[in-house]
């Protein structure tokens, strides 16, 4: 085992202790970039080479000489007896949707394939006060918008680290895939629809959606500015736990950062799951998916593959104390993803205006007659097919004559979901649950090319982590083991507004009791 | 299949996106977009209470949990020539544009 293999906290023991320095750490994970990245994405990558296939690709920038010296500053303030704080010496990538200064932000995109950041994002700001070491930003669909990575303007696209031919889910697609493949212990990501959490699934990590207002969104170029959320991903349950304890809390720029005192969640961590009332919902069970000759949708049960790992772990969490509540009705569940298309792509449309090729970004080269026509071929060569669908249905939607069909129904439907939530959650309600247990995803991950094209589809992977976005809650999903074809399984925690408390702990507590399940032994690649 | 979204209706909402598409692309993503609308049209199955409100965002944020309005104070940026350097055509530290649409006024 490599020094990049081990979880931040025992990293950080080790740095703090002074018997490893925090260069060294950060050698290991370089060296680990080298064997198993490939090339990063860029615009320009030429034809597919052999070797593609064959690695990793979670990076389109990596700031190696910037990390060397966070990392020297790191071991200078620790041999002088000063503490760096509590990611002293620890690498950590970050989706490259959020702005750090004077680095590319891209967001996956043409448009601002060129733009550096004049500052930089308050969860990054926060992770790198508390000493932490960013490698790099790594790749994403374009402007988060995708399920797979493949979407990204710059090419190759990340790739499962389980299974090179696999997609490694997105939009946090590199974020996972480099947590996965151990090039760094932490990675900053972002979930609007199961971001963090669907990659996290399909790439065999922790990744958890704080509850919207838990963490801040400056600095995030923004896709749905009521739905977006960073958060953290992680091997570990407590080193999600100390990444939230870090970038989350009250910030004077994000004004729906609320001002709730951020707890110490890893003290919490291991009070057990004795008398919390865990619920399972059928309407988690059944998947909605698009036929494929009518285009209508239908339901069907979700498969044993998928659900044995839910059932297990609720057996596992009963035998250690808490009360399994079944058949709890979340009945808006399938309304998740419709509502979706509408309300994020309003959302989209407003806020890709802003990338108009006049103040930063992309401008076209092509000689144009005024500044309409400018704008016109800016958008049109600086956005990929993704962008431009959403804006499109986002135009669309929200038109005078469409907004009450359309766009007024689907907020109305957000409150129905959230309503289901609330009533699960009601400490005075029939249900009263500390948590709802569910699959992550309706599969594990698809292969390369198998469903990108087809947006429909692919925003279906999301059927199953939307609704938690919708009602703002939060929710972590858990590595739970390997299907037939060797390939990671999710589980999923929901819980009430601000109680990322206790999902971290009755995700510790799944996390211990199966500890030394055969499947925890196995790396991807190897 | 009943196309919700026509060729002349897909145009019109190019126009308004401040898009040019190829042929290619308009074909695919008036598709898609008819594909997802038969996902959107899902939502019509569901009765709405007459007295539903809309959610604009699905946590609430009470006022303990509310930040409060920060002071209205001027923070200058360090230095606003390293915002300009971004821009894509400059001249004098002014943003260069082609030609505004307008009207000459007699």
């Amino acid at each position: 085992m490599s020094l990049c293999d081990l979880s931040a906290i025992d990293l950080s023991e080790l740095i703090r202790r002074r018997e490893v320095s925090a260069v060294e750490a950060l050698d290991s994970a370089l060296e680990r970039i080298a064997a198993v990245d490939g090339r990063p994405g860029s615009l320009d990558p030429g034809a597919e080479i052999p070797q593609d296939a064959k690695t990793i690709h979670a990076f389109i920038t990596l700031t190696a000489e910037r990390a060397r010296a966070q990392a020297g500053e790191i071991d200078r303030r620790l041999s002088q007896g000063e503490d760096p704080g509590p990611l002293a010496g620890i690498p950590f990538t970050v989706k490259d949707i959020f702005c750090v200064t004077d680095t590319l932000s891209s967001a996956g995109s043409r448009i601002l394939a060129n733009f550096q950041a004049p500052y930089t994002a308050t969860p990054v700001a926060r992770m790198e006060a508390a000493g932490g070491v960013m490698l790099g930003k790594v790749n994403l669909d374009e402007f988060t918008y995708g399920s797979s990575n493949e979407s990204s303007a710059f090419q190759p696209s990340p790739r499962n680290p389980w299974s090179t031919d696999r997609v490694p889910g997105g939009s946090s697609g590199g974020s996972a895939a480099s947590v996965a493949a151990g090039e760094a212990p932490l990675s900053l990501g972002t979930d609007t629809a199961g971001s963090i959490r669907q990659p996290a699934a399909f790439c065999g990590v922790v990744g958890m959606k704080p509850t919207y207002g838990r963490v801040s969104r400056y600095g995030l170029i923004a896709f749905s500015s009521s739905i977006d959320c960073p958060g953290p991903l992680s091997r570990t349950v407590p080193d999600a736990a100390l990444m939230l304890r870090t970038i989350a809390g009250a910030d004077t720029r994000d004004s729906t950062a609320a001002s709730l005192p951020v707890p110490d969640y890893l003290a919490a961590l291991e009070k057990g799951v004795r008398g919390l009332r865990i619920g399972l919902s059928p309407d988690y069970f059944r998947i909605t998916y698009p036929d494929p000759e009518t285009g209508e949708f239908a339901q069907q049960p979700l498969s044993d593959e998928i659900a044995a790992p839910v059932w297990r772990a609720a057996k596992l969490l009963s035998e250690m104390g808490a009360e399994i509540v079944e058949e709890v009705p979340m009945p808006n569940t399938r309304y998740g993803v419709p509502a979706y298309f509408v309300i994020s792509r309003v959302e989209a449309a407003s806020n890709l205006h802003r990338f108009d090729g006049v103040k930063y970004g992309y401008r076209t080269p092509d000689r144009v007659g005024d500044l309409r026509e400018m704008y016109r071929r800016t958008r049109a060569q600086g956005f990929g097919l993704q962008p431009k669908l959403r804006i499109l249905m986002g135009m669309y939607v929200s038109a005078a004559q469409y907004s009450e069909q359309y766009y007024n129904r689907a907020l109305k439907v957000r409150t129905l979901i959230r309503q289901d939530f609330d009533q699960a959650f009601d400490p005075l309600g029939s249900y009263r649950l500390d948590a709802l247990l569910t699959p992550t995803t309706p599969t594990t991950a698809f292969p390369m090319r198998a469903v990108y094209g087809d947006s429909v589809t692919m925003q279906y992977a999301d059927q199953l982590t939307v609704p938690a976005n919708h009602a703002g809650v939060p929710g972590i999903s858990l590595p739970a083991g390997l299907d037939s074809a060797g390939l990671p399984i999710g589980i999923q925690l929901l819980g009430p507004d601000f109680s990322e408390e206790t999902l971290l702990r009755i995700s510790r507590a799944y996390e211990l009791a199966t500890q030394d399940d055969p499947w925890r032994k196995v790396r991807p690649g190897r | 299949m009943n196309d919700s979204i026509t060729p002349d209706v897909f145009d019109h909402l190019v126009g308004l996106a401040a898009l040019e598409l190829s042929p290619e692309e308009a074909e695919y993503l008036r598709h898609q977009l008819n594909n997802q609308l038969k996902a959107i049209h899902e939502l019509e199955a569901i009765p709405l209470p007459t007295d539903l409100t809309i959610t604009s965002h699905g946590v609430p944020f009470p006022v303990h949990i509310s930040p409060s309005l920060r002071r209205d104070i001027w923070e200058p940026y360090p230095d606003p020539d390293r915002i300009l350097s971004q821009a894509p055509d400059l001249e004098d530290r002014y943003i260069v544009v082609p030609d505004i649409p307008h009207t000459e006024l007699k």
